[in-house]
C-alpha cells in the first residue's frame, strides 16, 4: 500500500498528462482532417465552377482579348457589343422563345400525363395492371439512338419535320415520370382518402385532381423541373429534325452560330451564355428538390 | 374532368357483379369497362410509344435490310449493310474511339465522385452550396459547354497551353492530336457527370447505417479503412448502378465530339463516335438503310456489354466480399 502509493502519485500525473498531450494531438489532427476535407472538396467546387465562371469571362470579351497572350482572367467591358452582334446576326430570341414554348409545354403535358397515369397505377386494381405496368418499363430499356433515322421519317411522312410539336409530342409521356410518381403515389396516398372519395360519388378524374394531384405535389415539381431542363438541353433531335433555319431551337442555333462565326468569338460565347444562363436560374431555384430526387431514384433503380 | 356521373354506376356494377357472380368472360368485360376511367388515364404513354417509338423502332430493322436515300425507291438489300459494316474500317475506328473514350472518361469519373462523396459526407458546414456547385455541370447545355472547353483547350489560344507554357512546358495539340481529342472529351465527360455520380453516391452513403462507422472506429480504423473496408463494400449496387448508367452515356456520346469537331469527328476522325457515325452516314450522307445498320449494331453491342458489366460487378461482389469474411475470421 505504502509502495504503491508513491507510484500511483508518480504515475498518477504521467497518463494524465499523456492524455492532453495525446487529446491535443487528436484535436489537432481532427482540425488537420477537416480543414484538408474543405480544401478538397473547394478544389472540386472551382474545377466545377471554373467553365461557367470563363464562359462569362469570354462572354464579356473581344474576340481580341481572348487570343491574346497572357490570357486575361477577369471580366472585361464588352458584354453589351458581343450581345448587339449576337442579335443582329442569328435570330437568338426566336430560338429562345421557341425553347421556352417546347420545354414549357413538354414539362406541362409530362406533368399531366404521367401523374394521370401514375395516380391510376398507384390507386387502382384494374384488369391487366401489372402487365401493363412492367411492360412499360421494358420501355426503359430501349435507346433513344435506335430509332433517330425511322423517327425522321415518321416525322417527314406526317409532315412535321421542321416544326415545333416533333419536339413536344413524342415526349408528351414517358415511363421514367410515370415510374416514379407511381412509388411515391402508392406509398404517400392513403388509400382511405381514395375509398371515401368514391364512396361520396366522386369519379376517377374528379379524385386524380383533388387528392392525387395535391398529394403528387412534391414529385409533380421535381418531374417538370426535370423535364424543363433536360427538353432545353436536347440536342440531337432537334439537330435532326429542325431543317428550317428560321425554326431553331437555342442548342441548335448555337451551333449554327459556332460553325458560321468561328471568328467571332466574343459574340458565340455571349450566344452561349444566353443559352445556359435561364437554366442555371431554373436549377438552383429548385436544386433542393431536384438533388434529392435524383439521388433517390438512383437508389430505387 | 367531369366524370362523377360515369364512375358511379361503374362502382355500382362493380358491386353487382360481385353479388351475382356472372361468368367470367362477362366479369372480365365488366371489369374492363368498369374501369375505363383508369384505361383512359395510362393510355396516352402507350398510344405515344406505340406510334413515336415501337413503330419507327420495328421500321429501322426493316431498314437495316435495305438500300435507301430517303428519296427514291426502297430497295431491298439483304444483309449487304451489315456485310459492309464488318468490313467498314471507319466503323470500326469509332468503335475503338468511343471504346477508349469511355475507358478515359468512366474509371476517373467514378473514382473522383466516390471520394467526392465519402468528403461531402463528413459532418461539414455548406454541404447545400457543395452539392449544387457539384451537380451544376450536369444540368447545362452541352452544346454551349463543349464550346467553352473547345477555346480552353485551344491549340494556339487555350488556356491550357497557355498555362503550360507558362510553367515553360511545351504546349500540347489537344484538338490535332489522335490523344488529345480523345483526352478533351474524356475531360467534358468527366466534367459532366463527376457530381452527378457524387450526389449518387452521397444518397448511398447516407443510407449506410452509422452504427457500422461507429464500430470500425472503436476497432481504430483510419479514415482511409473506412473508406476501402466498409465505404467500397456497403456501396456495391450504387456503383453497379453508376457504371450501367455511364455505359449506357458512354456508347452514346454524341454532343461533345459534333460540337466540338464537327460532323466528321475531327483529324483523322479520332473523335468519331458511334453516334456520330451513324449521323454522319443516315443526315450528311443520306445513307438511311447504313444508318439504321449502325444503329442496331450498337444496341447489340450496348447489351453485350450491360451484361458483361452486371455479371463482372455481381460476382466481384460474391467473391471478395466472401473472402474478406474469412480473412476476418482469421485475424
Amino acid at each position: 500500500m505504502t509502495t504503491a502509493d508513491p507510484t500511483r502519485t508518480a504515475a498518477g500525473p504521467a497518463p494524465a498528462a499523456r492524455r492532453t498531450a495525446g487529446d491535443r494531438r487528436a484535436i489537432l489532427a481532427d482540425r488537420v482532417e477537416k480543414v484538408l476535407t474543405h480544401v478538397l472538396i473547394l478544389v472540386g467546387v472551382l474545377l466545377s465552377v471554373f467553365p461557367f465562371y470563363w464562359l462569362a469571362v469570354m462572354s464579356t470579351s473581344t474576340t481580341g482579348e481572348i487570343f491574346g497572350y497572357p490570357p486575361r482572367l477577369w471580366p472585361s467591358d464588352s458584354l453589351v457589343t458581343n450581345l448587339q452582334n449576337l442579335f443582329s446576326s442569328v435570330d437568338i430570341l426566336g430560338a429562345l422563345l421557341n425553347t421556352i414554348i417546347v420545354s414549357t409545354l413538354c414539362a406541362v403535358l409530362v406533368m399531366f400525363f404521367d401523374s394521370l397515369a401514375a395516380f391510376a397505377f398507384a390507386k387502382y386494381d384494374f384488369p391487366g395492371r401489372n402487365v401493363l405496368f412492367v411492360l412499360m418499363l421494358a420501355t426503359f430499356l430501349i435507346p433513344g439512338s435506335l430509332s433517330l433515322v425511322p423517327s425522321f421519317m415518321l416525322m417527314s411522312s406526317i409532315g412535321w419535320v421542321g416544326t415545333l410539336q416533333a419536339l413536344i409530342v413524342p415526349g408528351a409521356a414517358n415511363a421514367f415520370g410515370i415510374f416514379l410518381l407511381r412509388q411515391m403515389a402508392a406509398g404517400s396516398i392513403p388509400h382511405e382518402l381514395v375509398e371515401s372519395a368514391r364512396i361520396d360519388g366522386a369519379g376517377f378524374f374528379t379524385t386524380y385532381w383533388r387528392i392525387g394531384v395535391p398529394m403528387m405535389r412534391g414529385g409533380l415539381a421535381f418531374l417538370g423541373i426535370f423535364t424543363f431542363i433536360t427538353a432545353w438541353n436536347d440536342y440531337v433531335w432537334p439537330l435532326i429534325v429542325l431543317v428550317n433555319p428560321g425554326r431553331q431551337t437555342l442548342q441548335t442555333a448555337l451551333q449554327n452560330l459556332n460553325s458560321l462565326y468561328l471568328t467571332d468569338y466574343g459574340m458565340v460565347m455571349a450566344g452561349a451564355l444566353v443559352s445556359v444562363l435561364p437554366l442555371i436560374g431554373v436549377f438552383i431555384i429548385g436544386s433542393r428538390h431536384f438533388i434529392a430526387n435524383i439521388a433517390a431514384g438512383a437508389l430505387k433503380g | 374532368m367531369s366524370a362523377t356521373t360515369p364512375i358511379a354506376p361503374s362502382a355500382a356494377g362493380a358491386r353487382r357483379t360481385d353479388a351475382a357472380v356472372p361468368r367470367s368472360h362477362e366479369k372480365g368485360w365488366r371489369a374492363l369497362r368498369a374501369h375505363w376511367p383508369q384505361y383512359l388515364a395510362i393510355s396516352p404513354f402507350y398510344v405515344l410509344f406505340l406510334v413515336f417509338g415501337l413503330f419507327p423502332i420495328l421500321f429501322s430493322i426493316v431498314l437495316s435490310f435495305t438500300n435507301w436515300d430517303g428519296m427514291g425507291k426502297i430497295e431491298f438489300a439483304g444483309l449487304a449493310q451489315y456485310a459492309y459494316l464488318i468490313q467498314d474500317s471507319r466503323f470500326w475506328n469509332a468503335v475503338g474511339n468511343t471504346f477508349i473514350i469511355w475507358l478515359l472518361s468512366t474509371v476517373p469519373m467514378l473514382a473522383l465522385a466516390l471520394g467526392i462523396a465519402f468528403l461531402l459526407h463528413q459532418n461539414i458546414r455548406l454541404r447545400g452550396i457543395y452539392r449544387v456547385a457539384f451537380f451544376l455541370p450536369n444540368v447545362t447545355s452541352m452544346v454551349a459547354m463543349a464550346i467553352v472547353f473547345g477555346s480552353v483547350f485551344s491549340d494556339s489560344f487555350g488556356l491550357v497551353n497557355s498555362a503550360l507554357t507558362a510553367i515553360g512546358a511545351d504546349s500540347i495539340p489537344w484538338l490535332s492530336s489522335s490523344w488529345g481529342i480523345k483526352v478533351t472529351i474524356a475531360v467534358m465527360v468527366i466534367w459532366r457527370f463527376t457530381g452527378y455520380n457524387a450526389i449518387i453516391y452521397l444518397a448511398g452513403l447516407q443510407s449506410i447505417p452509422t452504427d457500422l462507422y461507429d464500430a470500425a472506429k472503436m476497432d481504430g480504423a483510419s479514415t482511409w479503412q473506412i473508406f476501402t473496408r466498409v465505404t467500397v463494400p456497403m456501396l456495391r449496387p450504387v456503383i453497379l448502378f453508376t457504371v450501367i448508367t455511364s455505359t449506357v452515356g458512354g456508347l452514346s456520346l454524341f454532343t461533345e465530339p459534333q460540337v466540338l469537331l464537327g460532323n466528321e469527328g475531327g483529324v483523322g476522325e479520332a473523335g468519331m463516335t458511334i453516334v456520330l457515325y451513324q449521323y454522319n452516314q443516315a443526315f450528311t450522307q443520306f445513307d438511311f438503310g447504313y444508318g439504321s445498320a449502325i444503329a442496331w449494331a450498337l444496341f447489340v453491342m450496348a447489351s453485350i456489354f450491360a451484361i458483361i458489366n452486371w455479371r463482372l460487378l455481381s460476382e466481384r461482389d460474391r467473391t471478395p466480399r466472401a473472402a474478406r469474411r474469412s480473412k476476418g475470421a482469421r485475424s
